[in-house]
This record gives C-alpha cells, sequence and structure tokens, in this order.
C-alpha cells in the first residue's frame, strides 16, 4: 500500500480533503477507496451551487462491480466539479489524490469527524488484520 | 470457514484480489477487471471455475432418469461427449438450477452445476434418484479451469497432453471428450472460444502455471460476470430461481416439448403457463445516457407497466451500460429505468450484445 499524502484530511468512508489557499476545499476518494471498487466507469457529479450537508449524499462513483456513494465530509456549496470525469471515470484509479479529484467546496456548515494521515492510517491497518 | 480450490495459491501469487462467493475464496480480478474483460474478447483468458459442483450419474436408467429430471431432452445426445444446457425444475415450473449435461454413454453422464446453490441439488438429485436406482457422485476431487477467447484453444493446446491434444483441438462446439482422468469440452461461459478442463485437483496449479506462461491471462469472477452478460447468457439466482419458469426468463429454446409424452419434473406447470399467455418478456436492455444499470432496478414501460433489471452493469466492450430484464408483455423497444430515483432512457434491444468479439447491437 502506498503512503498517504500528509497534507490531506481524511474521513471513515475512506474520502481525502485537501484545504486550498482560496479557502475552498477539494475532496475526492482515497488510493483504498478506488481499489476497493476496481475500474471506475461512471461519475455523477452534483450540481455547481448546489448546497450540501455535512454526511450527505453529494456523489456516485460506479466501478463494472458497484455503485457507490460519496459524501459531502463538510457542509458547504459546490463550486466546482470535475467535468474531465464524465469522459474518464479511471482517473480516479490512476490518480485518486490528484486529476481524480471530484467536487470543491465552499465550507459553510457542520464539519463531520476528520481524520488526521495517522489516523486514517491507522484505519486502514485495521481493515487489512 | 470458506472453501479454497486447489488453485487458491495460484489467485493471491497472481495478485488475486479474493472474495468470499457462495462459501468459497475466489479471485474477483487480479488487478484490472475491465483488462481482464478485454484480454477474453481480444486474446485469450482463464478462470478457476473448480467452485462449480461436478456430478457424475451413473446406472441402467440414467437416460430414463435425465429425460424425467431436465426439462431438455438429454435423448437428443448421441454422440459420447455431446453437452446440452438445460434447467432442472421444480413442480411448479421453477428453476432448481441451470446446467450442463454431457453425455458419456447411456448410463452415464456429467451434470456441472452451479456452485451456490451445490447443497440444494445435491439434495433434489439424490431424493429423485432413489426411485430410479441411479448412482448419483460428486466429484469434488476435480478442479476445473475455463479457458476463453480467440486464443484460448491455440495457447492451451500445448498445455495438454499430446496424446489427446489433436482430439482435443477438433472437437466441435458443446462437444467434449475423455481424455485419460481429464476432461477436455469446448464450451464456456463468455460468448467467445475455448475450452473449459476438468482435471485432478492435485495436476490444477501445473496446468494453470503452463496456461500463464503461454500469454492466457488469469481472469477473475468479476469479467466472468461482465462477459457473460455481454453474452446474455443466464445467472441462475439473479435471472431466473425457483419462483422464475424458464419461459420467463428467456429459456424457453431449452425446454424440450417433444416428445410430448416425456413426463418431465415442471412439465405440466410450464404447459399451463405457456397455454394462459401474458408471459413476461425477459430481454436486453441499452441504456442511451450515461451511467450504470443494476440488479433490482425498476423498469418503467410507459402505458404498459413495470418490470425488474436481472442483472445490470457496465458492458467494457461497448463501452455503455446494458442489461437483462424482466418486464411486462407487450410489443415496445422503448422503457425507462429508475436509476436512484431518475428515469433514465433504455432501449430494448436482442440478445446478445456481444459474441465472439463482435458488438451485435446497434448502438
Amino acid at each position: 500500500m502506498s503512503e498517504l499524502p500528509g497534507d490531506l484530511q481524511y474521513t471513515s468512508d475512506h474520502e481525502w480533503l485537501r484545504r486550498e489557499e482560496d479557502g475552498n476545499v477539494t475532496v475526492g476518494i482515497t488510493d483504498h477507496a478506488q481499489s476497493a471498487l476496481g475500474d471506475l466507469v461512471y461519475v455523477e457529479l452534483p450540481e455547481v451551487n448546489q448546497e450540501v450537508e455535512s454526511g450527505g449524499d453529494m456523489a456516485v462513483v460506479e466501478s463494472v462491480k458497484a455503485a457507490s456513494d460519496v459524501y459531502a465530509p463538510i457542509g458547504g456549496t459546490v463550486v466546482a466539479v470535475n467535468e474531465a470525469l464524465s469522459d474518464d471515470p479511471e482517473a480516479i484509479n490512476n490518480d485518486p489524490y490528484g486529476e481524480g479529484w471530484i467536487v470543491k467546496l465552499e465550507p459553510g456548515g457542520d464539519e463531520g469527524a476528520l481524520l488526521s494521515p495517522d489516523a486514517y492510517q491507522a484505519l486502514l491497518d485495521d481493515i487489512d488484520s | 470457514m470458506t472453501k479454497k480450490t486447489p488453485l487458491f495459491d495460484q489467485h493471491v501469487a497472481a495478485g488475486a484480489r479474493i472474495v468470499d462467493f457462495g462459501g468459497w475464496d475466489m479471485p474477483l480480478h487480479y488487478g484490472s477487471q475491465k483488462e481482464e474483460h478485454h484480454a477474453v474478447r481480444q486474446h485469450a483468458g482463464v478462470f478457476d471455475v473448480s467452485h462449480m459442483t461436478i456430478v457424475d450419474i451413473a446406472g441402467e436408467r440414467a437416460r430414463e432418469f435425465l429425460r424425467s429430471l431436465l426439462a431438455n431432452d438429454v435423448a437428443k445426445l448421441s454422440v459420447s461427449g455431446k453437452a446440452l444446457y438445460t434447467c432442472m425444475l421444480n413442480e411448479q415450473g421453477g428453476v432448481i438450477d441451470d446446467l450442463i449435461v454431457y453425455y458419456i454413454d447411456d448410463t452415464h453422464y456429467r451434470l456441472v452445476v452451479n456452485a451456490a446453490t451445490r447443497e440444494k441439488d445435491l439434495a433434489w438429485l439424490r431424493k429423485q434418484a432413489e426411485k430410479s436406482q441411479v448412482k448419483v457422485s460428486e466429484r469434488a476431487e476435480l478442479a476445473m479451469l475455463a479457458v476463453q477467447g480467440p486464443k484460448a484453444r491455440e495457447l492451451a493446446a500445448p498445455c495438454v497432453d499430446a496424446a489427446f491434444r489433436d482430439a482435443a483441438l477438433d472437437l466441435k462446439p458443446f462437444h467434449g471428450m475423455d481424455a485419460g482422468d481429464w476432461f477436455v469440452a469446448r464450451t464456456g461461459y463468455t460468448g467467445e472460444d475455448g475450452w473449459e478442463i476438468v482435471v485432478p485437483a492435485a495436476e490444477a496449479p501445473k496446468l494453470w502455471d503452463r496456461l500463464l506462461a503461454a500469454g492466457v491471462r488469469p481472469s477473475g469472477l468479476g469479467a466472468r460476470d461482465t462477459l457473460r452478460l455481454e453474452a446474455a447468457m443466464n445467472l441462475y439466482g439473479n435471472d431466473m430461481d425457483e419462483n422464475v419458469s424458464p419461459l420467463e426468463a428467456g429459456l424457453g429454446w431449452t425446454i424440450a416439448w417433444e416428445p410430448a409424452d416425456r413426463d418431465f419434473i415442471g412439465r405440466a406447470a410450464l404447459r399451463k403457463q405457456r397455454d394462459a399467455g401474458g408471459m413476461r418478456r425477459f430481454v436486453g436492455l441499452l441504456l442511451e445516457d450515461k451511467g450504470v444499470l443494476r440488479d433490482h432496478q425498476r423498469v418503467v414501460v410507459d402505458g404498459v407497466g413495470e418490470g425488474e433489471i436481472t442483472s445490470g452493469g457496465f458492458s467494457p466492450t461497448i463501452g455503455r451500460s446494458i442489461a437483462l430484464a424482466r418486464v411486462p408483455a407487450g410489443d415496445y423497444d422503448r422503457a425507462q429505468v429508475d436509476v436512484r430515483g431518475k428515469l433514465l432512457d433504455v432501449r430494448v434491444v436482442k440478445t446478445p450484445f456481444v459474441r465472439n468479439g463482435e458488438i451485435r447491437i446497434d448502438v
């Protein structure tokens, strides 16, 4: 298993978020999540300006195997979605922390329970054992 | 405690993601389900199908027994090794299982039934056999590999004993042969050419290793499912079960109505259903929009009624989502599917979607 990026926060639903300099938050799914899902074939994205609540449904990623909800890790407003995923959903498989980002949020509401890289790594270690 | 096939160590060595499938530790994929799918369509892949249950039926009355047990008629089989696809029905005409029966001779047949239905199948077979004095023997000591794809036979041939290699290459589709204590058949579940090879468990790892060395790609249950869906081959438990008759599962062609005096189990119920009419259709669906159709999604036919997707997924060959569905009677070729609350347009298409590497529907 590859090293977790140290500059991100994580959730127990295997999502990551990056706090950008402009105050917005970029959200994606972790390498563990993409690996468990397998080859992605479709991503259902929210509308820009849609408001999301922490823990609410925000997007759906579908692999050949199954559909999986992506939850909003924090409350806020969708300010951008990764349109490139509609033609290339496998970007999530190939580069989950980079080109495979899913949504950018402007924070504005509750924050769910976020994990540090170490805490998320501990959760992964727990799954593996 | 899950069961392991004789190839478990081979799967782990090939990097498999192992999942519990009907009580068996089986490979879902070895890295990329899509690439395995394409390998089978374009080249060759090998599946471990040792979890499937092989049952030999033997006795003077074996033929008579199977003619009464199965909805298709083993009397059609007269060449040793010839295979027949059939359903095994209950008295209500529901499908207990679908299976392949191989004819060895009039007193010996080999059945290959599903893994998930093993116990009830064996119980049913043994119960029915009581009256017929045939011997029902599960062959758990055998392993089975399915080598599938346009290059499958060519690449697999050097991996089998030279003594029967040429005879195996001469097999016609849906024929098999005894080959020492091996059994080779030109059958499969992918819509591609290939062999299914039954070997003693101890010999399976060596055969697997040789196939991989020959360039055959290890392929998991994930690819097996997308391949069979593209080929519109039914999956027991999804597309039919004990509450669905073959007539409503696209399997009417497997019912041998003639001769009319052959009284197989379920015949009376099927006949009643056929005569009553109004049966639901079993159809292929092609999603017109982006998205993925999934099992159990609701199908809405405007002005006609509703049905259900029995097997849905993404077709790697077509690059769109396809499904098999049971839908109301009627003449229509458009419908909609409820995908998470949104009604998406689908087209009703003639299956198979894909066969022998070729897309067979208009996309």
